[in-house]
């Protein structure tokens, strides 16, 4: 069953290498939110998927159930997605913010820090 | 009071920045009033981590435990000789920088949020000096990273949008390989606190995922600290920024990948018996190398001092090849120096793109005559970064290699010499260029440079004659902070409870 596991996050990282190693901006950002989303699955899988009983403790009672699941794994991916919702929602914005200056996602049409100093001439005039 | 102060003092470097950033955002309108609190939270942090300092050198390694919670389950901060070292140089430069900044910070930038993002990029740096939790030092790292891409976006135009795109693709996936490792490390061992980490791992069999998690854990934290060949970001991006912003990026961010590096592989892995070891060192000797050749061709100051952060890393990643007491204390002179010298360059690139109206060396020129205060203020850092005695990188690289050459690693030491050779070049022709030459373009007079500027630079510049002068206390402090990260022992008591429970594993 872990296996099974294992290569359906596989599958989907290597989707989203596949997606952050293009040249458009845009597909770079579903890239990396769907790197984030299958490391989530990671650490979901290294806290131990099993059938258990929910990590809740009982009225009256004051520890967990011995055969309850790990909460821990939940809280850190908790707060991986809402740090990654965040991080995206950056990116997509700037990704509006550079198409709407640079008139451009192509990451080959995006040189102007690059020129800086430089001494090769520009990507547009080499030939 | 005082003892309360005291009792917490790891604390105040991270709640106050954090307290003054909400301050400032809730005084959005009023760019006045958000000056005012910057101001004042600038010089309560700097205060809050010189008592930090003087608190761990007075009772060794602190730890506060959130919520009452003991260490393997609750979040720990800890401030032991290397963080308290590195959230003080943090406070001192943060103050050094935001004087600068007093000059040089545009009105657009304050209307866009640039205080609040500066106090919330202090605050993540300090939370990932002090952190004692691996889970929660990748919070920080996030923190760090939101606030960075934010502060280097502020101005808006093409060049700044160019270099924030590159830096948060490749920062967003360092983060999340950091995260895997985390992921995996805790997949194995069953727990975040790095100090349980340190107890747990001896008696962990080894694993492949143990493996692969320090991988990525080197991997992740060597895109941040711009090791070799990872690096490419730290050069395409650093130089757009407004000087402040640059000044400050150059001096801590990278550091704080260098210090987790430090930490991780002294605390939870071990550079010794894992073959690691030999991947540390070529990393190091590529850096050093390729960072300081890049440096050769550009004509930008900027980008000529971003290369030189590449390169400079390598030094430090040196000493954490070789670990050995002596390379790793070299090492941690090494950061404390380059922090406040590297900063105090690009403070001074702004004060020539200032003086002469130009960043591009081919265009500058002709400062030697027309601004010879400036031109001595320079010379301090340069031959500093470069390694001449009597300044304080003289020291620092003299214990690096001096420590290369006793562990027998002659080929990485002479490295380490060359390139010292070649930072001088690379310093020689920044002032061959800007201040020696006859002026390219006519002009009668050099601008005047604003008084905060110089002050800034000139209190940097002191404090480099200070160690270079006087390095002894830096020494002794640095070997006892390296004397403490090989032999874990203090940091572990200091952190867990006397009878832990040892049944609580996945």
């Amino acid at each position: 069953m872990h296996l099974l596991f294992a290569f359906a996050i596989a599958i989907v990282a290597g989707c989203s290498l596949y997606l952050i190693l293009s040249r458009h901006i845009v597909r770079i950002l579903l890239g990396v939110t769907m790197l984030s989303a299958a490391i989530n699955l990671v650490i979901f899988l290294s806290g131990r998927i099993v059938t258990n009983v929910p990590a809740v403790i009982r009225a009256g009672e004051s520890s967990l159930s011995a055969d309850a699941a790990n909460p821990l794994p939940q809280a850190l991916v908790l707060t991986a997605i809402v740090i990654g919702f965040s991080l995206t929602a950056f990116f997509a914005a700037l990704a509006l913010q550079t198409y709407r200056s640079l008139g451009s996602v192509d990451t080959r049409h995006i040189d102007a820090a690059e020129r800086l100093g430089s001494p090769f001439p520009a990507a547009k005039d080499r030939p | 009071m005082t003892a309360f102060l005291t009792l917490h003092a790891p604390l105040w470097p991270v709640l106050l920045p954090i307290f003054g950033a909400g301050l400032a955002t809730c005084l959005w309108k009023q760019r006045r009033a958000q000056r005012l609190v910057t101001g004042l939270c600038i010089t309560l942090l700097l205060a809050a981590s010189l008592l930090l300092l003087a608190a761990v050198y007075q009772q060794g390694i602190l730890a506060i435990r959130f919520g009452g919670w003991n260490a393997p389950f609750g979040v720990v901060f800890v401030a032991d000789a290397l963080s308290a070292a590195m959230v003080a140089i943090t406070g001192i430069l943060a103050a050094a920088v935001m004087t600068f900044g007093l000059a040089d910070i545009r009105r657009r930038e304050e209307q866009a949020g640039f205080y609040p993002l500066m106090l919330g990029m202090l605050a993540g740096v300090n939370g990932a000096f002090l952190t004692g939790d691996i889970f929660n030092l990748y919070v920080w790292f996030e923190v760090m990273l939101i606030t960075a891409m934010g502060l280097l976006s502020i101005g808006r135009n093409r060049a700044r949008l160019d270099a924030t795109v590159r830096y948060a693709v490749l920062n967003l996936f360092s983060t999340l390989l950091f995260l895997t490792g985390v992921a995996l490390l805790y997949g194995a061992t069953g727990t975040l606190n790095m100090a349980d980490l340190a107890r747990v791992l001896p008696e962990t069999e080894p694993s492949i995922n143990l493996t692969l998690s320090a991988l990525l854990l080197l991997c992740g934290f060597g895109i941040k600290a711009g090791y070799f060949p990872l690096f490419f970001w730290l050069p395409a991006s650093y130089h757009t920024a407004s000087i402040t912003v640059s000044a400050i990026f150059a001096g801590l961010l990278t550091k704080v990948g260098v210090y987790a590096c430090f930490r991780v592989f002294t605390l939870i892995f071990s550079v010794e018996d894992s073959g690691i070891r030999e991947i540390v060192a070529v990393l190091a000797a590529g850096t050093m190398l390729f960072g300081v050749f890049g440096a050769a061709v550009q004509w930008d100051v900027r980008r000529i001092l971003s290369f030189h952060i590449v390169s400079q890393i390598g030094y430090m990643l040196l000493g954490l090849a070789i670990s050995t007491q002596a390379a790793l204390a070299g090492a941690i002179f090494y950061i404390i120096h380059h922090i406040i010298v590297k900063a105090n360059l690009f403070l001074l690139a702004g004060a020539i793109h200032r003086a002469s109206g130009t960043f591009d060396l081919r265009k500058s020129g002709g400062l030697m005559y027309r601004n010879p205060l400036l031109a001595a203020l320079f010379l301090v850092p340069a031959l500093s970064l470069a390694g001449l005695p009597p300044l304080s990188g003289f020291w620092a690289k003299f214990l690096v290699i001096d420590a290369t050459f006793r562990a027998g690693e002659h080929w990485l030491a002479g490295l380490a010499l060359f390139v010292g050779l070649l930072t001088l070049y690379s310093m020689s022709k920044i002032w061959m260029e800007a201040f020696w030459k006859k002026p390219v373009l006519p002009r009668a007079e050099a601008r005047r440079v604003p008084r905060p500027m110089l002050l800034a630079i000139a209190s940097l510049g002191a404090l480099t004659l200070v160690i270079g002068f006087m390095p002894q206390p830096l020494i002794l402090f640095s070997q006892t902070a390296a004397a403490a990260l090989l032999d874990p022992s203090a940091y572990l008591s200091a952190v867990l409870p006397a009878n832990p429970i040892l049944e609580a594993r996945p």
